[in-house]
């Protein structure tokens, strides 16, 4: 990666509340992220674990009574101080957004063809026979089978891993600098999850696409992304090169993530190995580590204090007082 | 498209059968004689048995239904027995006024109905939606011949601004569109279109609050679309739905506006079908029920084929 460059999204001490009852929520507390042009982050984590709030947060996409806090700054713009306007023309223009099931990203009684040239007229001003031949030239680069005639399709006329496509082609519409990407295959088949993956890779490097990623799914992590930031309750648990953070994780929940996947086959008596517990309740949040109580390297002081990033290796830190240190008494994972 | 349209009118033949042997049936087995209304009390049996062939009630019921249908086909309905006119020129004349009154009384409910069905689903738990509903909940709930008559007591009686009954000046029976006959019509107009104020506001809420709530308008916003934009989309994705329950909702005005336009002695169907049963004139009755029937298979008619047309997601089969 090239380290001269400036990071084109950059985001410091994030905070997210949402109103909730009589009180705040506090779903994101204190995220910090950097991503350089071309360089692709994972934000993995289970449900609730915070990941998709930051993520729309980088585009201001919650409800007004939702409140950020923090600082966050995208191609040199200051996207927490940006106007209403100025909003509408940063989304979908230097930002765009993939979402989880296309299916119903698309507005059901459009066709995705006017969709995409919608967008198009919106940021650049150009008429809807521009905006669709846009659209055309998008359809063939993510590789739609007859692609003129699949502009005039509605969304219920596409398969789910072609809507994907169509989706992508949305929000490459405008040539943004950064994508954001909501669990782009969660809602998709295996063999098609994995084709999505590479032309995604593909329209990365030709586009010098920054993407920040966003699922649950590690083996889809290791597949798209350069970097890890590993998420529990509002938190960057632990972050660092796909390499270090598989390799070698230093945060007992990122091995714990690692020891719940099946390798290979499993014997018949064999059982996948489980974090015991649940994620806490963000209403209530445990005191110390939110991991603490689930956690199989607790000590004392883990209720006591809220841990730091402590750093273990060239960009590779993780927030666990035994990081590191503690090391050797986990079991280490190949 | 075209052949949906075609499909969709051959589908109606069988129905339109239907609809004229009930019709044709209803009015038989109600109780009473039609003769007995306008026979003297005195008539002898030979006199009402000679009434009745001439008329051709003598006839077992199958031979007559055959008789009227195949008049009926050549647009024939008979005669009224009260006033010995033709039952087409007098449901025609009535039609064209209960069209009138129940197409803008349709129109002002959809307009009013759709305000405040965007404002309440737009604006959700807010004290806006919360009038909105009352509103919508009111002209539901609120008998309209009641609302009627509290609005001749106020703009007729008290203001004097209106015109209380009738459908023009000097009890003229003839539409025209001048003001000396709009004046007539505002009044039952405003009545008649409580209910599907009401209803058109309640569904357009839902739907607005359901579509507001989809994954699309985040995606609309997250690709830079304005809230006009947005607005928009949410039109054409409620407009299938509303446009729907328009269409049914004009259908019951055309027929069921009887109290409405009694009230205010409109002279359309539904004024036609009341004084129609206390005269007992069958054949009144039988052609006005068939043309309302028939309207109201060919208003479900209209609004399928627009629906299919609005909304991409509903097969053309």
């Amino acid at each position: 990666m090239n380290s001269t460059l400036p990071p084109i999204v950059e985001a410091k001490d994030l905070t997210v509340d949402f109103a909730a009852g009589r009180g705040m929520i506090r779903a994101v507390c204190g995220v910090d992220l950097s991503l350089k042009p071309g360089e692709t982050l994972a934000l993995l984590g289970e449900s609730g674990s915070g990941k998709s709030v930051t993520l729309r947060a980088l585009m201001r996409l919650h409800p007004k009574s939702a409140k950020i806090g923090g600082g966050i700054r995208v191609d040199g713009e200051d996207v927490l101080a940006l106007s209403p306007s100025a909003l509408r023309a940063y989304r979908g223009k230097t930002v765009s957004m993939i979402f989880q099931d296309p299916g119903l990203a698309f507005d059901p009684v459009y066709r995705i063809g006017d969709q995409i040239a919608e967008t198009v007229m919106r940021h650049e001003g150009v008429s809807r026979a521009e905006g669709r031949r846009r659209g055309l030239e998008l359809f063939e680069r993510v590789r739609i089978p007859s692609p003129e005639r699949r502009l005039d399709n509605f969304p219920h006329e596409m398969s789910g891993g072609m809507r994907q496509r169509a989706m992508i082609a949305l929000a490459l519409a405008c040539r943004p600098k950064v994508l954001l990407a909501d669990e782009p295959t969660t809602a998709l088949d295996a063999t098609v999850q994995i084709q999505v993956l590479l032309l995604l890779r593909e329209l990365q490097r030709e586009f010098g696409l920054a993407i920040v990623f966003v699922t649950h799914d590690i083996g889809v992590a290791v597949e798209i992304a350069d970097r890890i930031a590993v998420m529990y309750a509002g938190r960057i648990v632990e972050g660092g090169s796909v390499r270090d953070v598989i390799g070698n994780p230093a945060h007992p929940y990122t091995r714990g993530l690692l020891a719940s996947r099946a390798h290979g086959t499993l014997g018949k008596d064999e059982r996948l190995k489980a974090i015991p517990g649940s994620p806490p309740d963000l209403a209530a949040p445990p005191p110390g580590c939110a991991f603490g109580p689930r956690c199989e390297s607790f000590i004392d002081r883990c209720a006591a204090d809220i841990p730091g990033n402590l750093v273990i290796g060239e960009g590779h830190a993780a927030r666990c007082f035994r990081a590191g240190g503690a090391n050797e008494m986990a079991p280490q994972l190949s | 498209m075209l052949l949906y349209a075609l499909k969709r009118l051959v589908y109606v033949l069988p129905v339109a059968f239907g609809v004229s042997i009930v019709c044709f049936l209803l009015v038989h087995l109600a109780p009473g004689d039609p003769l007995t209304a306008i026979m003297p009390i005195d008539a002898t049996a030979a006199q009402q048995a000679e009434m009745r062939a001439a008329y051709g009630f003598d006839k077992p019921l199958p031979v007559q239904y055959g008789i009227w249908l195949w008049k009926v086909l050549h647009g024939d309905l008979g005669a009224s027995i009260a006033s010995g006119r033709p039952v087409v020129s007098e449901v025609g004349r009535a039609v064209g006024n209960s069209l009138i009154l129940a197409s803008l009384a349709t129109l002002i409910g959809f307009g009013f109905g759709t305000f405040f069905g965007f404002v309440a689903g737009y604006f959700r738990g807010s004290l806006l939606d919360r009038l909105a509903s009352l509103v919508s909940i009111l002209g539901v709930s609120v008998p309209h011949y009641w609302l009627g008559m509290v609005m001749v007591i106020v703009f007729s009686a008290l203001l004097g601004w209106l015109p209380s009954t009738g459908a023009g000046p000097g009890g003229s029976t003839a539409w025209k569109f001048d003001w000396e006959h709009l004046r007539y019509i505002i009044l039952p107009a405003i009545t008649m279109s409580a209910i599907p104020m009401g209803i058109i506001a309640r569904t357009v809420r839902a739907l607005v609050a359901d579509i507001l709530s989809q994954d699309f308008v985040q995606a609309l916003r997250a690709k830079g679309m304005g809230e006009w934009d947005v607005f928009k989309h949410v039109v054409r994705n409620a407009a299938p739905t509303a446009l729907a329950v328009m269409g049914l909702q004009l259908g019951y005005l055309l027929g069921g506006s009887i109290l409405i336009e009694t009230v205010f002695a409109w002279p359309g169907t539904g004024f036609l079908l009341n004084t129609a049963i206390f005269q007992r004139d069958l054949p009144l009755l039988q052609g006005t029920i068939l043309v309302l029937a028939l309207f109201f298979v060919g208003l479900n008619l209209i609004v399928d084929v627009l629906q299919t047309a609005l909304d991409p997601r509903i097969q053309r089969g």
